[in-house]
């Protein structure tokens, strides 16, 4: 490949707000549920039904835009966004094309790259579809509308990233934010998060963009940062070769790393969107806007400054325990209940994130009781175990969340503090390893580990090891 | 004595309430009109007998234990068909939902139940209300009670058509470019079209969400201003619903209308009217200047817009309020299709009627991409130019006075032949929608042809009172005149009951509804089953809190 290429890359983000009911009903948005069990005339496009928003997707919508320095369009609208399909039941989708409730914002990004900004081009109100199931068998198909009406947000970027670094910073900054605010949970494989991706490649240097793709079926991070690099190169290869790049819609399969075309820009459907004469236009006051300013809890950056002030962590620490607000929750409710932030911090940086990371999960996936960590610390400060045990124990709140106090008491995990049976123990090492008071007494120091060692093996990590030393220490010496 | 038929609605709710006519007794000389009467003008597309005689015992019930005291408490009542009732088939008089039963009822068939009203069916209309004469109903049209030969309007023929010839005691239509009005002026009865946002459209199977309102039909305006007042109401399930301050519009029955400064649009005399119209219209405005009332001719101007404006509008609502009906939940799908998109195309190809597939085709045409600013974009603009228009009029009138139709009820079949001049008899109707007012159609005279005509007042967005009171000292001038068939029903109904009240004859109504009905009915057993299932599915306000800062 001699020449050098630029990928062009913007991001259209579906988000499903944690809203109790939905967008446009009084239906529940819970998961699961048997197929139609959280349907009404509504959210079945039932004729006559119509739709009534719920105010709540607003204030999200705005928390979210507000959050990513958008502009607010003060007097929004609905418009139908119309095409045939069954998981539709209308055949028209209530979305927002001409009056977004947000528009041009931005949030900054930091990849080994550095740190960059990425433009935020609108956010839009809309619903979700019910979901088709086919059946093989029966060869029909049946269609669940209980997610139909579920209410999203869509962010659609400006395209400003670069690289499949950059776009997977774009998406961790967008869930962090959009988890900070409660405003969903942005789980990507259960698709409260989806991200499409547009991507066109351009000989470097150039101004003009390339033709673009649009990349459908992404379901995790992984997904997405295979597929940025599939396509780019994909589209290299074709424009090496001296062939174009259709505009398409593409789907992409992860299992084969590579992507099909769905439909390109010719079969493109004319949506014939208009104002929903259904719904009214949202009128958004100042007030409004203040209030949802004022309610914004901490964000990231400012819970970071804050640990490290008030919690005197060092800066890398509270990025890293800031970088998922789930963890931060269970550091903040630690230290609440047993202080000493630096050693919760220790505890939650070094043993949880290597537990998560043997494990595969996400800090959001932690599931013990701040209680049980507090609970922990404590036997470790009051000398009731020793680090190596507790480190131990750890592992078992980690994965079953056990009280540790009652888990001490159970396997018998105490320290041994009784210094005649500590003495007795060392005397008989002693007795066994002559050579190892002879080494000591030749003022080889490395002797005194190797005692220490095995008694602390002895006593099977039950005991202090700072006790042991000083004991073992005093022996010896006095052997001389 | 009169016979029960005859009287109005309210006067049928007092004697029922001083006991002197039982509640089922009205509902089954009503019935009867219909066994008489029906063959001739079919009015209705569904009735269903048993649930009508079960309805009617229970209201008489309520009425008796003393927990319905309304005035219209027991007073049986027609319902245009594209309103939900659980329990009875919803068509819109379209083959696409010749079998949708709906799930729950629409508010404001719930208020008139709530207020005791006996439903007696489900009425005929143009199929999704598009048309102007009911011809277009996949179920045959109906004829004119004052002359079968001739429509009765539309597109709440039936409604009209049943208020007119006895067959119920008032009605409920639905109005987007006229369709309480026009049919009202021609089957000689009135008929009002409130404020937009009055009457909740929740459970209306939308035709223009932004024009349709659901309105009364009565023998006169006393009735219909009960009727409005009983169905208006602030609903939080109707986004476009507005919460209003007077819901008492009969306070403004006074027989008194000095110092009402009536305007007449020279643009509604113009070419185009008929002579005999226009002669009836001014000489009802002669009644009222007489009564006291100030009135002058004025210029309104862009009337020639408003069809323009309102056939792009309502057609790119409709295009995407009908693509609903697909086969795939409920109504009509094509037996032989290959894959999905084809049992699309076929069941809509054959489940629409020409008239609505004309519709959807204009409505999709002008929301199309590079076609949107040209026409829908522009449409709207000159809406909201109509409603400046009537603003600026409104600033020096209280009413305004004008024909409800170019002409009085053309034959059958004369109009569908010529679209865009059956378009072209909307003309005085359809800016009221465009701008949201409130309009009324009271008779005033016949033709030589002795076919009615009807006088149109409009007013002021929320000022009901208005053309209520200038509708109401019109009326008091003159007296309700009734179709001679409608009478000839009524005689022929003397023969048909005992002393009992008990039908002799036995003719085989249900039958009768579903052949006419093509299958609409299935009104039978299984409607009835329904029907006793009790209350349906209402949409309760989300918990998240409903409504926005919006304003309409």
């Amino acid at each position: 490949m001699s020449k050098q290429y630029e990928t062009v890359i913007g991001l259209e983000v579906h988000v499903e707000l944690a809203t109790k009911t939905k967008i446009f009903c009084g239906c529940s948005t819970e998961f699961g549920g048997a197929p139609n069990s959280h349907t009404c005339p509504v959210c079945t496009g039932m004729p006559g039904s119509l739709p009534v928003l719920n105010k709540q997707v607003v204030e999200y919508a705005l928390a979210v835009g507000l959050a990513l320095h958008c502009s607010i369009n003060q007097y929004c609208k609905f418009d139908r966004k119309n095409y045939f399909y069954p998981d539709n039941p209308q055949n028209y989708q209530i979305s927002q094309l001409y009056l977004p409730i947000c528009h041009d914002g931005w949030v900054e990004i930091e990849t080994g790259a550095g740190k960059k900004k990425v433009g935020i081009h609108e956010i839009h109100m809309e619903e979700d579809a019910g979901k088709l199931i086919h059946d093989e068998w029966e060869d029909c198909s049946l269609v669940d509308y209980n997610r139909s009406g579920v209410p999203l947000i869509e962010i659609v970027s400006e395209p400003d990233m670069r690289s499949a670094d950059e776009v997977i910073a774009y998406l961790e900054k967008l869930r962090l934010i959009i988890q900070y605010l409660g405003a969903s949970d942005c789980k990507l494989q259960e698709g409260s998060m989806r991200a499409d991706v547009n991507l066109s490649v351009r000989e470097a240097g150039t101004k003009e963009m390339g033709t673009r793709t649009e990349m459908k079926n992404l379901n995790s991070f992984k997904a997405i940062a295979r597929a940025v690099e599939g396509e780019r190169n994909r589209q290299i290869e074709l424009l090496e070769e001296g062939k174009k790049v259709i505009q398409e819609t593409r789907r992409w399969d992860d299992n084969k790393e590579a992507s099909h075309a769905m439909r390109s820009k010719e079969d493109a459907q004319d949506y014939r969107y208009f104002p929903d004469p259904d719904l009214v236009p949202v009128v958004i006051s100042d007030e409004w806007i203040a209030r949802v300013k004022a309610q914004q809890p901490e964000l990231q950056a400012e819970k970071m400054e804050r640990y490290q002030r008030e919690y005197q962590l060092p800066e890398y620490d509270a990025g890293i325990l800031t970088a998922s607000k789930h963890l931060a929750d269970v550091f903040e409710e630690t230290v609440k209940l047993c202080g000493r932030p630096k050693e919760v911090s220790n505890w939650l940086m070094t043993d949880a994130m290597r537990l998560l990371k043997e494990h595969e999960k996400e800090p959001e996936d932690l599931s013990f009781s701040p209680e049980n960590l507090a609970k922990l610390i404590g036997l470790v400060e009051d000398h009731v175990i020793n680090r190596t045990v507790a480190r131990n124990i750890f592992e078992a709140i980690f994965a079953e969340n056990v009280d540790p106090k009652q888990y001490v008491e159970e396997k018998g995990l105490k320290v041994v503090s009784d210094e005649g049976a500590l003495r007795q123990v060392i005397q008989e090492i002693l007795d066994k390893n002559p050579q190892s008071v002879a080494d000591y007494k030749a003022g080889k120091q490395k002797a005194m580990g190797f005692v220490v060692g095995q008694t602390m093996r002895a006593m099977k990590g039950k005991a202090d090891p700072a006790v042991v030393n000083q004991l073992v220490k005093g022996i010896l010496e006095a052997e001389i | 004595m009169r016979s029960i038929l005859e009287l109005t609605a309210l006067e049928l709710g007092r004697r029922i309430k001083k006991k002197e006519i039982g509640v089922e007794e009205a509902a089954k000389t009503a019935l009867a009109q219909m066994r008489v009467l029906e063959p001739e003008l079919n009015c209705y597309v569904t009735v269903d007998e048993r649930m009508v005689l079960d309805q009617a015992q229970k209201v008489q019930k309520k009425i008796d234990d003393g927990e319905l005291t309304g005035p219209l408490a027991g007073v049986p009542a027609a319902i245009k068909d594209n309103l939900c009732i659980e329990g009875l088939p919803a068509t819109c008089s379209s083959r696409i939902l010749e079998n949708f039963m709906p799930s729950y009822t629409a508010e404001a068939v719930v208020r008139l139940l709530d207020g005791g009203a006996v439903i007696l069916g489900k009425t005929n209309m143009d199929e999704f209300a598009m048309g102007s004469t009911t011809e277009t109903s996949a179920f045959g049209a109906t004829k004119n009670p004052w002359n079968p030969e001739h429509v009765p309007g539309g597109s709440s023929g039936g409604s009209c058509g049943a208020v007119a010839a006895n067959e119920c005691f008032y009605a409920l239509g639905s109005d987007t470019g006229g369709s309480i009005r026009q049919p009202s002026s021609f089957c000689g009865v009135t008929g009002i079209k409130p404020t937009y946002g009055t009457v909740s459209r929740y459970g209306l199977i939308a035709y223009g969400s932004s024009l349709d309102q659901i309105g009364p039909v009565g023998k006169n305006v006393e009735d219909c201003t009960a009727v409005l007042e009983l169905i208006s109401s602030y609903d939080k399930k109707d986004s476009t619903s507005i919460a209003r301050r007077d819901y008492d519009f009969t306070s403004a029955l006074v027989d008194d209308v000095r110092g009402m400064r009536i305007g007449i649009p020279k643009d509604y005399l113009g070419a185009g009217l008929d002579g005999q119209v226009k002669e009836a219209i001014l000489k009802a405005a002669g009644v009222l200047e007489k009564k006291g009332a100030l009135v002058e001719e004025f210029d309104l101007s862009l009337t020639e817009y408003a069809i323009p404006a309102y056939y792009v509008i309502a057609s790119a609502e409709a295009s995407s309020n009908l693509s609903r009906f697909d086969g795939v939940k409920y109504g009509f799908r094509a037996k032989e299709y290959e894959g999905l998109h084809n049992m699309y195309k076929r069941s809509r190809s054959e489940g629409f009627g020409p008239e609505v597939k004309r519709r959807i085709m204009l409505g999709s045409f002008v929301l199309s991409s590079g076609y949107y600013d040209a026409y829908y974009l522009k449409a709207l603009k000159t809406k909201a130019l109509i409603k400046q228009a009537f603003d600026r009029a409104f600033k020096h009138f209280d009413v305004i006075l004008g024909p409800t139709a170019p002409s009085t009820a053309p034959k059958l079949g004369q109009s569908l032949c010529d679209p865009l001049k059956m378009y072209l008899g909307d003309i005085y109707t359809i800016s009221v929608n465009l701008a949201g007012l409130p309009a009324m159609s009271v008779p005033c005279g016949k033709d030589s042809q002795g076919l009615p005509i009807g006088v149109q007042l409009i007013g002021d967005c929320f000022q009901e009172k208005n053309i209520i009171r200038a509708g109401y000292a019109y009326e008091c001038s003159r007296s309700y005149e009734q179709p001679e068939l409608a009478v000839r029903g009524a005689e022929r109904d003397q023969t048909m009951y005992g002393e009992t009240g008990t039908p002799k004859g036995s003719m085989a109504m249900e039958n009768k509804w579903t052949e006419e009905s093509e299958g609409a009915g299935g009104m039978g057993e299984a409607a009835y089953a329904a029907a006793k299932r009790g209350a349906g599915i209402r949409i309760t306000a989300s918990p998240d809190g409903t409504g926005t800062g919006g304003a309409a």
